[in-house]
């Protein structure tokens, strides 16, 4: 069992937590896969510009010690908000 | 929805064959990790490929070393919700995910590996990461 991959064929994140910039928000989830509607994240949390306490790389930072304060089990970004996408690393 | 438990049979052998003790129910995870005095390494299983495949090889490698928890402990995400949940619970500020690792002393996590921290490392990296923490904060040596 070690080491096997039960879904090949993915995408390159598939299965990787990542930071997902838009203009007004950041999430950090598990990438899924890019669907018709947009990036698919699973197991999300989300910063917002303006709404939530600190900076982004406060939340970042925090995300990084604690993991993900999931607010979302799914959530789609259409790609057409995505600004940029990375892996979350410390 | 758990997976076939012929499927997921094979990923918690892995972890028994380590030297690891499976916590399949509330109380199993009570009496190992509740209040337990010195040092609790508890790996949260996973049937996901993508990190899991690197984590329970990493998990063998650290135990190897000199210097390791005085017992070792797992639960399995997504197939026995309660013990899970009830472990979780024990993991204060930490955030659930799977796999992860948490390395308790006199109760308290004192480090913590959550799953980004496995995804895309090899299971060398990993373990050389635990094995820093058991340096750190285990004072249980083999053979002492």
């Amino acid at each position: 069992m070690t080491g096997h991959v039960f879904h090949p064929g993915h995408h390159d994140l598939h299965g990787i937590t990542v930071v997902l910039e838009t203009e007004g928000s950041l999430w950090v989830g598990r990438f899924d896969s890019v669907t018709p509607k947009g990036v698919l994240l699973h197991d999300a949390g989300c910063y917002e510009d303006g709404v939530t306490e600190g900076t982004r790389e406060d939340y970042l930072q925090k995300t990084l010690k604690y993991g993900v304060r999931a607010t979302a089990r799914n959530v789609v970004i259409p790609e057409t908000a995505v600004k940029g996408i990375r892996q979350l690393a410390g | 929805m758990p997976y076939p438990e012929s499927l997921v049979a094979p990923m918690r052998a892995e972890m028994t064959q380590m030297g690891a003790t499976e916590l399949r129910t509330v109380a199993d995870v009570d009496a190992a990790v509740g209040g337990t005095a010195g040092t609790t390494l508890v790996f949260v299983n996973s049937v996901c490929g993508c990190a899991a495949g690197n984590a329970r090889p990493a998990m063998q490698m650290a135990l190897q070393h000199g210097v390791r928890p005085d017992r070792t402990v797992t639960v399995f995400a997504g197939q026995d919700l309660d013990a899970v949940a009830r472990a979780r619970s024990y993991f204060g500020e930490y955030q659930p995910s799977s796999p992860s690792i948490a390395l308790l002393r006199d109760g308290e996590v004192v480090h913590f590996v959550h799953r980004h921290q496995i995804e895309g490392r090899s299971p060398q990296t990993i373990a050389a990461d635990l094995t820093k923490a058991f340096d750190t904060h285990c004072s249980h040596s083999v053979g002492a």
